[in-house]
């Protein structure tokens, strides 16, 4: 991309802060053992129920504050933000290749391969992604692998029907006939003409997908049947705060917190990148 | 053996319910030569010229008549073939400039493209052959053109792209399909004056479709006048304004604007002219059969 162009318009307010969060938030899930101030599951009963830095009783190194076993908050999030981004970034991938690969040739072939595709998305949509997602672990069993499969499994189906609509608009467009005329084969001119036309729809659908995967994670591990083991999630963290809401509301209001930050930063990161992909837009 | 560059010979196409809507229609381009194919919207001047080049719409049959480019017969090739042929001897001139580039491609990479896919040209080569097009077309900073994504140019400048890519590969037809109708009227003029130079220059025989007459006789040797897809005239482009035979003819040329009388009225094609065309098209649906029942 023309790297002048872009220092030119400037990144926006808007790229920026999401962009800055996500950048934030994934450096310390990859640098965990070295950024956070504890041990994530070191319990101590002496320190439990700690509050957050600004109020009485708070211990230093405890910043964010302690569980009801005492083991500190700001590790357990940076920690969880771990198993958070490898399911995002897994399973929005997987769900966009498989999804856009289907959806670019039902739109751009049309006929039989369409109907068939679009049948198969009819079906899959009809099923609650939720309890679909949780009946796919409960088949696969706990784990982190099976926790992207089900959300790849069940999201392919949002790449698909955008895709397909946009690479279904892209077939009438003149250029598409007189890359015909000139000779090129079908797919040849899907992956020239039709594909780089779909790429920021792609691109802004995966951000958001990431977003979606976060979530979905969440509420599985908040049903614990996330991952099996006693590793920090924000879906368990979450559950687990829920449960001492009203001695230590700390423990649910930051988890929260972390992940409508970063759930919005996705998609507005999935917008602006969108506009910066477009070269119309541009 | 005829020598036409393309020779269609009683071509008939059908839609879906059976309703014809190329009826019968003969015409020859001779090499070097710019027919013009006239006549108002929806009477199957475009439908002809994607017939030509292999991409009528899917819910229209061609049922009878042939299509000779260069002598070759396009209904009885192979469909690689066939695509081959008109990939390497055909090109379009597109009505609208907007949509005939994609938008998310540089105007570069979109132009040498087929020359060095579709020709097995050098990358070098197709770039020299582009940048001679390009200031053949008159366009000053090809450097800049090139670097540039289709939205970043005029429709006139667009346009002179097209012509430019059209021309790139020397096909031996261009369909020209009505490529000044979307432009404005101070830049139409220059365009068509383009097209006639290319044409000389490089002696490239073009179907032209249009539905101007003003533009038919700037343009053409020889024209086809068409009405709900059925040639009702054909004559040379000076005999033709001179002496028009048909009917249908005559209201089109009297229908005209002209400068010269700014505050006449614009004549509507005459009620009984209409008619008589309608009477002349049932005759022929009736003594039509479609082959194979």
């Amino acid at each position: 991309m023309d790297e002048a162009r872009i220092a030119r318009r400037g990144l926006g307010p808007r790229l920026r802060l999401a962009g800055g969060w996500l950048l934030l938030a994934l450096l310390a899930a990859i640098f965990a053992p070295l950024v956070a101030p504890q041990d994530p599951l070191a319990q101590d009963l002496m320190l439990e129920r700690l509050p957050p830095f600004w109020m009485n009783g708070a211990e230093p190194g405890y910043w964010l504050g302690t569980d009801s076993l005492g083991r500190d908050l700001l590790s357990r999030l940076i920690f969880g933000g771990r198993v958070a981004f490898v399911v995002a970034f897994a399973a929005a991938i997987a769900a966009c290749l498989v999804g856009s690969t289907l959806g670019l040739i039902a739109g751009y072939f049309g006929g039989w391969a369409d109907r068939i595709i679009s049948r198969i998305v009819d079906i899959w949509m009809a099923f609650p992604p939720v309890l679909f997602a949780i009946l796919l672990v409960a088949v696969l069993g706990t784990g982190l692998s099976s926790v992207i499969i089900a959300i790849a499994v069940i999201d392919w189906t949002r790449f698909c029907r955008v895709i397909r609509a946009e690479a279904m608009g892209q077939t009438r467009m003149d250029y598409v006939e007189n890359a015909r005329i000139a000779g090129y084969g079908r797919i040849g001119i899907m992956l020239r003409e039709v594909l780089p036309n779909v790429v920021p729809s792609i691109v802004a659908l995966l951000s958001l997908e990431m977003g979606i995967a976060v979530i979905v994670e969440a509420i599985l591990s908040f049903v614990n049947l996330s991952i099996s083991t006693d590793d920090p999630t924000w879906g368990g963290i979450i559950a687990e705060g829920r449960l001492s809401i009203h001695q230590a509301w700390w423990v649910l209001v930051f988890p929260l917190i972390t992940l409508i930050l970063t759930v919005l930063s996705f998609s507005q990161f999935g917008e602006a990148l969108k506009a910066r992909f477009d070269p119309v837009l541009r | 053996m005829s020598a036409a560059c393309l020779d269609i010979r009683n071509l008939s196409a059908v839609l879906a319910n059976g309703q014809r809507v190329l009826r019968s229609v003969s015409l020859a381009v001779q090499p070097g030569e710019v027919r013009a194919l006239v006549g108002e919207s929806g009477a199957g001047k475009t439908m002809i010229g994607k017939a030509v080049l292999g991409v009528l719409p899917s819910s229209v049959h061609i049922v009878e008549g042939e299509m000779l480019l260069e002598g070759e017969d396009l209904g009885r090739l192979q469909p690689k073939a066939r695509r081959t042929l008109i990939g390497a001897r055909t090109a379009l001139i597109p009505q609208d400039p907007l949509t005939a580039l994609n938008p998310s491609r540089r105007i570069g990479p979109q132009m040498t493209d087929r020359l060095v896919r579709i020709l097995g040209w050098s990358g070098q080569r197709a770039d020299a052959r582009i940048r001679q097009l390009l200031d053949e077309v008159q366009i000053r900073d090809p450097d800049r053109v090139l670097r540039s994504y289709p939205h970043e140019l005029s429709g006139g400048m667009r346009q002179r792209v097209l012509i430019a890519a059209a021309f790139a590969a020397e096909p031996r037809l261009i369909v020209a399909d009505e490529p000044t109708t979307a432009l404005d009227v101070t830049v139409q003029k220059q365009i068509l004056r383009l097209i006639a130079q290319l044409q000389r220059e490089h002696g490239t025989a073009i179907l032209f479709v249009t539905h101007d007459l003003g533009v038919v006789a700037k343009i053409s040797q020889k024209v086809s006048v068409l009405y709900a897809g059925k040639v009702v005239e054909e004559a040379d482009t000076a005999a033709l304004f001179a002496a028009p035979q048909h009917a249908y003819t005559r209201a089109l040329i009297a229908a005209t604007p002209r400068y010269t009388d700014p505050l006449a009225s614009l004549k509507p094609v005459d009620e009984a002219v209409l008619a008589g065309l309608a009477a002349e098209i049932a005759a022929a649906e009736q003594a039509w059969r479609p082959p194979h029942g």
